[in-house]
């Protein structure tokens, strides 16, 4: 069993086999599934994924009003060819987008890690599809490279908002996604390793700060950020760029952030965002 | 290794919008109406700590009535728990709790009908995972790390090792055991955590044991 990133990504490269696999081994060895059951699961919830953005690119509204309908505007925006950024990265965004507001208005969704930064990995997935036209099983192998990532750092950090801040969830999230971009796009197992580095460390001290402690403001345009960051940090380590902070203290040091960080912005509603005038505001509009 | 598996990670599949006030909260509602052992006509549902705090907004209220209906996380009728609970007959009570419980995400949920009764307390530890820490003022401890299984029993001679010898003819290794009773020869439980998955043949077979009342899967 892998403990953390440098011993994944060691497994990896003395097997000659892509992270995935590392992750479907492990799998197989811990629950005593077969092979094809673990597969056909994550199969199973690539299929909720796909299904959560088609829901989401139609437009949903959440019960309190707060979120909804943005995946609709990025779609259109994009079609209207007036978009500044690259068609994948912003079709990522509005994914990410869509699936999170599908959340938000208590749809069908499938945590990745959790159901507040749900959007991050299908969206990224579901954009570079277009481009890398992968396999049903490389999209299947690009949860499990998500996974593998996303275990590191549940068990050696946190991937809850409550314990660790938004930098553990859509910080989580997001560098589960770019790790993964990086193997599907054809990249090394230390070269995903590299892109999860730099995406986490440029989302450390985010704090979760939920506006009346829905999952909605900011999560929804957290995880559209959290989308783009990983397609950049993606480009950038396969463009061979390094992180000079290894993966493994980053993750450590998301961990050590998270615990000197108050109790305040940690989903508690009490701080950040939630607190601002217009954020208690809204609170009291909701919940009058 | 506090998370074993991949789909801890990738998944639950659910219904938004959080995975522990939403997903949790159901998967408690379900245990307590598998405990309760049919749909129960009355439940009253006190709400501790964030629960109590956000219940309306993240859909704790729609989702623990929606596993007491016995839907699982991912059920689309969830949102509609509260009406359907009326279809079916159950009336339901929330109570909002200002007392201060060790996890912020706890709820107590008392079962009634006719014939039967049930008080169970649940905690939503995230990620959608959950503990029972209470039933019937029996105290629990479950870690929800590991597969666990929940055995109802009278409490005779032989009904302990009967089950455990059904787990070691399956090589299923036990990591934590605990056993309670209220009173010497009646109601007893067993919760056990094992390290491997628990197959629902083994489920069967120790509930074909005498003594043995009911068997539940606590944690997958």
């Amino acid at each position: 069993m892998f403990r953390n990133v440098a011993e994944l990504v060691a497994l990896a490269e003395s097997k000659q086999v892509k992270i995935a696999e590392i992750m479907i081994q492990q799998e197989i060895e811990v629950t005593g599934l077969t092979r094809e059951q673990i597969i056909e699961k994550m199969d199973r919830n690539l299929t909720v994924m796909e299904q959560a953005i088609e829901r989401g690119l139609k437009g949903v509204q959440s019960f309190s009003g707060l979120t909804g309908g943005d995946a609709v505007l990025l779609q259109n925006y994009i079609k209207s060819g007036k978009a500044l950024t690259g068609h994948i990265l912003l079709d990522a965004v509005s994914k990410a987008v869509a699936t999170n507001e599908v959340n938000a208005a208590m749809g069908t969704i499938c945590a990745t890690p959790t159901a507040g930064s749900a959007g991050v990995v299908p969206g990224t997935l579901f954009a570079v599809k277009e481009k890398l036209n992968p396999t049903r099983m490389e999209m299947i192998e690009f949860l499990f490279t998500s996974a593998a990532f996303g275990f590191v750092v549940a068990n050696n950090a946190s991937i809850s908002g409550a314990a660790g801040g938004c930098q553990a969830e859509v910080g989580s999230a997001s560098g589960m996604a770019a790790a993964a971009i990086v193997e599907l796009a054809g990249g090394t197992p230390a070269q995903s390793a590299e892109a999860m580095a730099i995406t986490l460390k440029n989302m450390l001290g985010l704090v979760c700060d939920p506006v009346a402690g829905l999952v909605e403001v900011p999560c929804v345009k957290r995880n559209a950020m959290g989308a783009s960051n990983a397609m950049t940090a993606a480009d950038m380590a396969l463009a061979g760029i390094k992180s000079k902070i290894p993966c493994d203290e980053v993750i450590n040091a998301m961990f050590l952030i998270g615990q000197s960080m108050p109790s305040t912005l940690k989903e508690t509603a009490e701080g950040g965002l939630a607190a601002t005038p217009t954020g208690k505001r809204l609170a009291k509009e909701i919940f009058g | 290794m506090k998370y074993r598996s991949a789909f801890d990670i990738i998944g639950p599949v659910m219904i938004g919008p959080s995975s522990s006030h939403t997903a949790g909260a159901a998967r408690i509602g379900r245990v307590a109406r598998t405990l309760f052992g049919r749909q129960p006509k009355k439940a009253i549902i006190s709400l501790y700590g964030s629960f109590a705090k956000t219940y309306k907004g993240h859909g704790t209220d729609v989702a623990i009535v929606g596993g007491l209906l016995d839907f699982d996380t991912f059920d689309e009728r969830i949102p509609q728990a509260l009406t359907l609970a009326k279809e079916v007959g159950m009336d339901v009570q929330f109570v909002v709790e200002n007392l201060v419980t060790d996890h912020p995400n706890t709820v107590r949920i008392r079962l009634y009908d006719e014939n039967n009764e049930l008080d169970v307390v649940g905690i939503s530890i995230g990620g959608g995972s959950i503990e029972i820490t209470e039933l019937n003022s029996f105290k629990l401890k479950l870690s929800g790390e590991y597969p666990a299984i929940l055995v109802v029993h009278q409490d005779r001679y032989g009904a302990i090792s009967g089950v455990t010898n059904i787990l070691a003819k399956y090589q299923l290794n036990i990591g934590h055991m605990e056993v309670s009773r209220k009173e010497k020869g009646n109601m007893a439980m067993m919760v056990i955590e094992v390290d491997q998955k628990i197959e629902d043949n083994v489920i069967k077979e120790i509930e074909s044991l005498p003594n043995i009342t009911q068997t539940i899967r606590m944690v997958e």
